[in-house]
């Protein structure tokens, strides 16, 4: 094990596959010189130089497509987006072309294509920089979207999401880039798209939790346990294909589950669980499963109001608390 | 096409910035100022003296605005207009008081220009229910719109078709009102601005499209990130053009009355680009390897601030003292600003839910 960055996890995925396929390159805004806006891409254009490593204008939608036309002509593009929330000028590549070309020739083109960057929000940066996309394009057939927690996670799903044959959405947090933790320095280290984790093993209650969701689902989980509540938190890493079996057995033996998701909650991921518990293991539910969103409204820039929208352990200690009727 | 090594392939142009035949390469090359004297110009002395302080106003606004973010005072981003601050005077002091003005996120010189008090600025960058957006909007969404100042906005290019539209709104009720929109060099690479530059010219709409092309999009220095010259682009749409010295001005407010005027006029959209410098780095966390300490020392002797204030002395419109009288006014001004946005309260918590529909009690989802 080593530790790393999140953001030197990343990196680490990226610079070993650029490393094994020469097919791959990176593009987006700063990536090259400026060595990544938040340093992920640092040291790569002096590695791969200015073939592989290549500075975009502020373009998506022009970028995302020719990312798109790249790799449907044999290339193997990863995308830099700034944030997610620029990358709403390119969802016409993304999701009128990327997820669709294949299907409408009939199976002819491959397009096989990495859109990453940092998700949702990163403080008090207002209501245009600070949205959770992750169940939007989980919406889209011909999409694979991973949201990752950790830096050993990120590593490893990166370099699957590099060597899928399909578009993958891969996405981050500014708020995370810093943050350390221990990766396997095992050779060639692969994590399975659509393979969830148990991070945590609790009897009473099941936390789904993802991306930076997952430390909030952590935070009150410490509170809880000295509370003599044990929670079992499942980071399902990937959103689609999600590992709903993960789930279903941990509802099996904990009968409760919330579900904490950093999305607004109308149709969103913890929306899509609620439904498939109770579709797949509706006789094991002690009690109706609960969800903690962020609220169906922008994000406010005042620190003060910034803080309720944002989801707190509290509020998922409030949710547990429901679910197990201690309140 | 003759076949390359590997190596040697490249798609985005190196650095410029660098230095060649033993001078910096600029990252914008100013055109020459007005000769124009100010009395030729039709300002008055009074004129002259309120764009000064106005001036000088914007200046020290960030510039105490940084010492508040250094101190933690307040998050977010923080983009500074510093050195850019005779386009918006320039501009707004040739502008009719209810022309419509539209910008990016760098948008404090604008809003402070179109009457955003300091109180009610710096009240905004910490946040506070007394902020020009009632603390809801922060450093990049000012907004004054009974001044007609629509606001900054943070995605790049995304409010030039609102520009487009304001001026569709004016041509519609023939009120005799024109709309400017102010974006970055950067901005002009966005699909938006060449989808609004067609219907404005198709459409026949009264808009100024203005790049203030201050030579650098974040770490990216405009040669290396747009082809050929900007103002250019408007050949492609036969639109008329100009391209303005942003750091005089004189130059900015003679240039945009004329073609203020001939847009009022013949109801037919500009494109402008106006040429000008930021002296700090994109946001607060920008290390600046990208340019040369030289290059920014060269645009600093020439700083549009100390341009008008030794213009005005030469001139004699005012005496040292009286510049330092108002030197000392707005220096004044905006440390009660400071502390007024100190002991402002923050929005109230039921805020939260305010401002997202039109009706009284809308349905939230929960
Ligand atoms: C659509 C979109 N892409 C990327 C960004 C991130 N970003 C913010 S400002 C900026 C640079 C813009 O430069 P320019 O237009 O020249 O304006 P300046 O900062 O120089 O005033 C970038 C890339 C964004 N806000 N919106
Ligand atoms: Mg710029």
């Amino acid at each position: 094990m080593a530790e790393l960055q999140f953001r030197e996890a990343i990196k680490h995925a990226i610079d070993e596959e650029m490393g094994r396929d020469e097919r791959v390159f990176v593009m987006g805004e700063e990536v090259a010189e400026y060595n990544g806006a938040y340093k992920v891409t640092e040291g790569l254009l002096d590695k791969y130089g200015y073939r592989r490593v290549i500075d975009t204008p502020i373009s998506e939608l022009g970028f995302a497509g020719i990312g798109v036309g790249a790799a449907m002509n044999g290339l193997r593009p990863i995308i830099e987006f700034m944030t997610f929330n620029f990358a709403v000028l390119a969802t016409d590549q993304i999701i009128n072309h990327a997820t669709k070309v294949k299907y409408m020739t009939g199976g002819q083109i491959s397009c096989p294509i990495v859109f990453r960057g940092p998700n949702a929000s990163a403080g008090q940066l207002g209501a245009t920089h600070s949205v959770s996309y992750d169940s939007m394009y989980a919406h889209f057939p011909g999409l694979k979207v991973i949201y990752v927690s950790e830096p050993d996670d990120a590593k490893g799903l990166m370099k699957s999401a590099i060597r899928d044959d399909n578009p993958v959405i891969f996405m981050e947090s500014e708020q995370m880039y810093g943050m350390k933790g221990e990766v396997s320095d095992e050779e060639d280290y692969i994590i399975p798209i659509g393979k969830g984790k148990i991070k945590r093993e609790g009897d009473d209650v099941t936390l789904v939790a993802h991306g930076k969701m997952y430390h909030v689902a952590v935070q009150a989980a410490k509170q809880l346990a000295k509370d003599g509540i044990e929670c079992e938190i499942i980071d399902p890493r990937t959103v689609k294909p999600l590992d709903l079996p993960l789930i279903i057995e941990s509802i099996k033996k904990t009968n409760r589950c919330v579900v904490v998701d950093e999305a607004h909650p109308f149709g969103g991921l913890a929306s899509e669980i609620g439904f498939l518990i109770q579709r797949e293991a509706f006789d094991y539910l002690d009690a109706p499963v609960q969800r903690v969103c962020l609220p169906d409204v922008n994000a406010p820039f005042a620190k003060n109001l910034f803080d309720i929208w944002f989801p707190s352990p509290k509020q998922v200690i409030d949710a547990v608390n429901q679910v197990t009727y201690r309140n | 096409m003759a076949k390359k090594k590997a190596d040697d392939v490249q798609f985005a142009p190196k650095g410029v910035g660098e230095i060649k035949d033993g001078a910096v390469q600029k990252g914008v090359d100013l055109p020459p100022a007005t000769k124009k004297k100010h009395k030729d110009l039709g300002l008055s002395a009074d004129k002259l003296k309120a764009m000064y302080e106005q001036m000088y106003l914007q200046r020290r606004f960030e510039e105490r605005a940084m010492q508040q973010y250094q101190k933690g005072k307040f998050g977010g981003f923080l983009h500074l207009y510093i050195g850019q601050e005779a386009v918006s005077t320039g501009t707004v002091f040739a502008l009719n008081d209810d022309d419509d003005i539209i910008t990016a996120y760098r948008d404090h010189g604008w809003g402070l220009c179109r009457g955003i008090s300091a109180n009610e600025g710096m009240a905004e960058l910490f946040g506070k229910a007394t902020g020009c957006s009632r603390g809801k909007g922060g450093s990049m969404h000012f907004a004054k719109v009974d001044h007609h100042f629509w606001g900054g906005y943070g995605i790049v290019g995304g409010h030039i078709p609102i520009a487009g539209g304001l001026a569709f709104a004016n041509k519609y009720n023939q009120n005799d009102r024109i709309s400017t929109c102010f974006f970055g060099d950067g901005a002009v690479d966005q699909g938006a601005l060449h989808e609004t530059m067609n219907m404005a010219q198709l459409w026949k709409l009264p808009v100024i499209l203005v790049v203030e092309n201050n030579g650098y999009s974040m770490g990216t220095a405009a040669k290396r990130h747009t082809v050929a010259e900007i103002v250019d682009r408007a050949k492609g749409y036969a639109m008329k053009s100009a391209v303005i010295n942003g750091m005089d001005v004189f130059s900015v407010y003679e240039k945009m009355k004329e073609i203020a005027n001939d847009v009022r006029e013949n109801s037919e959209p500009w494109f402008v680009e106006i040429r000008t410098y930021r002296y700090r780095g994109h946001s607060m966390s920008d290390p600046q390897q990208y340019r040369s300490k030289q290059e920014l020392e060269d645009y600093q002797k020439i700083d549009p601030i100390q341009r008008l204030k030794t213009y005005i002395l030469e001139h004699k419109v005012l005496s040292e003292e009286q510049i330092k009288e108002i030197d000392d006014k707005v220096e004044q001004e905006i440390l009660d600003a400071v502390e007024f946005a100190d002991n402002s309260d923050f929005p109230k918590e039921e805020e939260l839910y305010e401002d997202m529909f039109e009706e009284d009690n809308p349905y939230f989802h929960v």
